[in-house]
């Protein structure tokens, strides 16, 4: 055991912020710093930036053009990014798709999907959940019906997060009705331009437009669209997930995310004293913080002893559940460090181009938002019941 | 960066988890303490023979390792088998030799297996104050006179010298004008009432009157021995934390073995999401507490080890103590009574957070000290 950077690691830091200095435009940082709605181009010009440093998939397989970054060189990359400002990379194609088609797409899939990509021609979503399938993914109705060199689609997903920017999603649909359900399941992908696929937006709590349901009627999808084989799409599922998870500890983000509330807590007053040196405060922070280097830790050693490229095993769920409601915490106890200012809120001043003097701090707005809207991670990617599930099955053998 | 272990290092910890495993079960252990000495002196001497005592110090002084992942995995072993072997009064006091640089001789016997040490230092007042010394040292002739009162001087019943803390010079709580001192255990003056712990270790409280010892009996430099009393509290702080550990990881393997064999309702127990999604989060803390140790035995000799070593004792009595109390829930019954090993696991867990430092004691250290740098690499 050696908690040291090496030499190359050291290196690599430096490299990366060198990077981040020079090539994270300041407009865009600036909105991620004071939490400003990214547009659809905020996210692409990041996007390409990273793209043409090489760093946009660092962490695919040498073989697929990345660099096979490991645990600690992600976790460098992470906190670096996070601590400068950048926005976090859209990862339905990149780090989800990518993978699963690596792993289990025809030749001619990898060739025609990766490159779009990584230059940005497609940006893809997620079709997995239904109105009637969520914890229960296996019981997914949405249908594909063979017919001729074509899949005939129809049904619904839902919760498909930025399925408004979207050209391309992937589905899990059903192509049999027969053993349990996991076996009628398949994994295709679809471009959203074909005619009968409708896009309608869900406003969260929060107000804002971040997720979707996706209609399919009568959508026709040539048949090498079908990633693998028909019906065993769910072992295509299920390794996708666990590749989502691998970056869901969310250690980067936790971290940029205490500094913002701690320079909080030393402009909030209570008692007359800085929030910062309240000692229940403090208490509550000083756990938070405990417990996140604890987790950064965790976090490298499961990614780092999953060998390079091989994803994940379930020990990724902890890394889910702690990294989530660490995330939470903070936001619950950002929210709280702002006193009865966390209750206005004006959706329009998130957006750039509003004028107007800011209710109370000028960091106060977003915050409540922020704490609702984070509610979601405890749910998504498999809720926290879930990944308490697979610990008991496959760790526990319960 | 790199998170396993060097070959050496995973053979010395293979090694005391084979003898934990074939020599030292619950009975045996539970003798070992209830024994006229409170532990084994044909245990100890074969453990200083396989070189354990020895691992615990660096080459400097003789032994063969000494840093923080030394301790943390000789004492997570040692966990594993509850092993009531005065190990941690030697690594206390043995620490505080080796950082001085004097009585190396001393030091020498310790690793022999010759001679045994303990660590008189907290005071009936003290709590977890590491100032706070009432205990004085007056000059008497070319050495000094001690009077003063120790307090939980963990293995102080069977040791041959102790290393006393009394005050050279300053107020009680003063960190300057305190003084380390090697005294033979049977010197005139000296007091020591033994007793059993709860979780079956030996202490003693020690009075000393008027004990008089020879100038050469100071260790390290008069009135200076904050930093060395430091540095043993950190070595301590690790040691027991890698031994809860050690001992956590029986007792959750004990509870998911319990689970599957245990039916009510005509099921096994671990069937119930109730009790499946509590195990979960015992297996997810219990990762946090390995990665709080890794941090902390990674900063045993950094300007971080303070922080990391309050957070993982934090952790220990946070996470460790609400494991050791699920561990009890989920079995039932059976775990209240003393013939089931899990409740001695239990106890030890949190037996281990009242010493060096309970969790509210280690959560306002970590306030006191600030963040961590965010972005700093740790160095070891």
């Amino acid at each position: 055991m050696d908690l040291n950077y090496t030499h190359e690691e050291q290196a690599f830091q430096l490299e990366v912020r060198q990077f981040l200095a020079e090539k994270l435009p300041p407009e865009i940082s600036g909105k991620v710093k004071s939490k400003k709605r990214l547009t659809k181009q905020d996210s692409e010009t990041w996007h390409a930036i990273l793209n043409a440093a090489g760093y946009l998939n660092a962490h695919w397989l040498v073989e697929f053009g990345g660099r096979g970054w490991n645990a600690i060189q992600r976790d460098i990359f992470d906190v670096e990014a996070n601590a400068a400002g950048a926005p976090r990379v859209v990862p339905f194609g990149l780090n989800m798709l990518a993978p699963v088609l690596m792993a289990f797409g025809s030749q001619e899939q990898q060739s025609y999907h990766l490159p779009r990509i990584l230059d940005g021609t497609n940006w893809w979503c997620q079709g997995y959940s239904e109105p009637g399938a969520g914890s229960d993914l296996a019981s997914l109705k949405m249908s594909a019906v063979r017919d001729g060199d074509e899949y005939v689609l129809n049904g619904q997903k839902t919760w498909t997060t930025l399925g408004q920017h979207a050209n391309w999603i992937f589905c899990l649909v059903r192509t049999s009705r027969e053993g349990k359900p996991q076996q009628g399941i398949s994994f295709m992908l679809v471009d959203m331009d074909t005619p009968g696929v409708e896009v309608r937006p869900i406003i969260l709590l929060e107000g804002t437009h971040e997720v979707n349901e996706v209609w399919f009627t009568d959508v026709r999808v040539p048949a090498e669209n079908l990633v693998g084989e028909e019906n065993k799409g769910w072992t295509y599922a299920k390794y996708l997930l666990v590749h989502e998870r691998s970056g869901i500890a969310g250690v980067g983000d936790a971290l940029a995310s205490i500094e913002h509330l701690k320079q909080i807590a030393r402009e909030q007053k209570k008692d007359g004293k800085p929030l910062a040196e309240d000692a229940l405060f403090a208490a509550r922070l000083a756990e938070i913080e405990i417990d996140l280097a604890a987790m950064r830790t965790t976090n490298m050693r499961i990614m780092q002893a999953a060998s390079d490229g091989a994803p994940p095993g379930p020990e990724v769920s902890m890394l889910k559940i702690k990294g989530t409601v660490l995330r939470q915490s903070i936001n619950d106890l950002t929210r709280r460090a702002l006193g009865p200012y966390a209750m206005p809120f004006v959706s329009e001043a998130l957006d750039i181009g509003y004028n107007e003097e800011p209710i109370g701090p000028d960091y106060a707005n977003p915050v409540a938002a922020d704490y609702f809207n984070h509610r979601k991670t405890s749910i998504y990617g498999g809720s926290n019941e879930i990944q308490r599930n697979i610990i008991s099955k496959l760790m526990m053998g319960l | 960066m790199d998170f396993s272990h060097t070959e050496e290092r995973q053979m010395l910890a293979d090694m005391v988890g084979r003898f934990v495993r074939d020599e030292y079960d619950i009975e045996t252990r539970h003798a070992n303490a209830r024994s006229d000495d409170g532990f084994s002196r044909a245990h100890w001497s074969q453990l200083a023979e396989l070189g354990l005592i020895g691992a615990l110090f660096p080459e400097s002084c003789g032994g063969f390792g000494g840093t923080g992942f030394d301790i943390s995995v000789v004492f997570e072993q040692l966990g594993g088998g509850l092993v009531v072997e005065p190990f941690l009064a030697n690594l206390l006091a043995g620490t505080a030799l080796a950082a001085s640089g004097t009585h190396s001789d001393v030091l020498d016997e310790v690793m022999a297996g010759n001679c045994l040490l303990a660590y008189a230092h907290g005071e009936p007042a003290s709590r977890y104050s590491l100032s706070q010394v009432e205990t004085v040292a007056q000059k008497s002739g070319s050495g000094y006179r001690l009077n003063g009162n120790k307090a939980v001087v963990i293995s102080g019943d069977t040791a041959n010298k102790l290393v006393v803390s009394a005050r050279t010079a300053g107020g009680n709580d003063a960190t300057d004008g305190i003084s380390l001192f090697l005294v033979p255990a049977d010197a005139d003056g000296i007091h020591i009432r033994s007793y059993p712990t709860i979780d079956g270790y030996r202490a003693a409280e020690i009075a000393l009157k008027d004990v008089e010892v020879p100038a050469d009996s100071l260790i390290g430099v008069e009135g200076q021995a904050i930093a060395l009393i430091e540095q043993v509290n950190a070595a301590g702080t690790l040691a027991v934390s890698a031994e809860a550990l050690g001992a956590i990881d029986v007792g959750i393997e004990m509870t998911l073995d319990y689970l599957k064999t245990r039916k009510q309702f005509g099921v096994p127990i671990g069937k119930f999401q109730a009790l499946q999604h509590r195990m979960a989060d015992m297996m997810t803390e219990r990762e946090q507490i390995r990665s709080a140790l890794i941090n902390a035995a990674g900063n045993l000799q950094s300007d971080q080890r303070d922080w990391h070593m309050s957070a993982l004792k934090n952790l220990i009595g946070r996470a460790g103590r609400s494991i050791a109390e699920e561990c009890i829930q989920m079995h039932g019954g059976i775990a209240m009574t003393f013939e089931y090993a899990v409740g001695h696991y239990a106890k030890r867990v949190v037996m281990i957070d009242h010493m060096f430092g309970d969790e509210d004691h280690h959560l306002q250290r970590i306030i006191k000290l600030g963040a961590i740098a965010a972005t700093a690499a740790a160095t070891a």
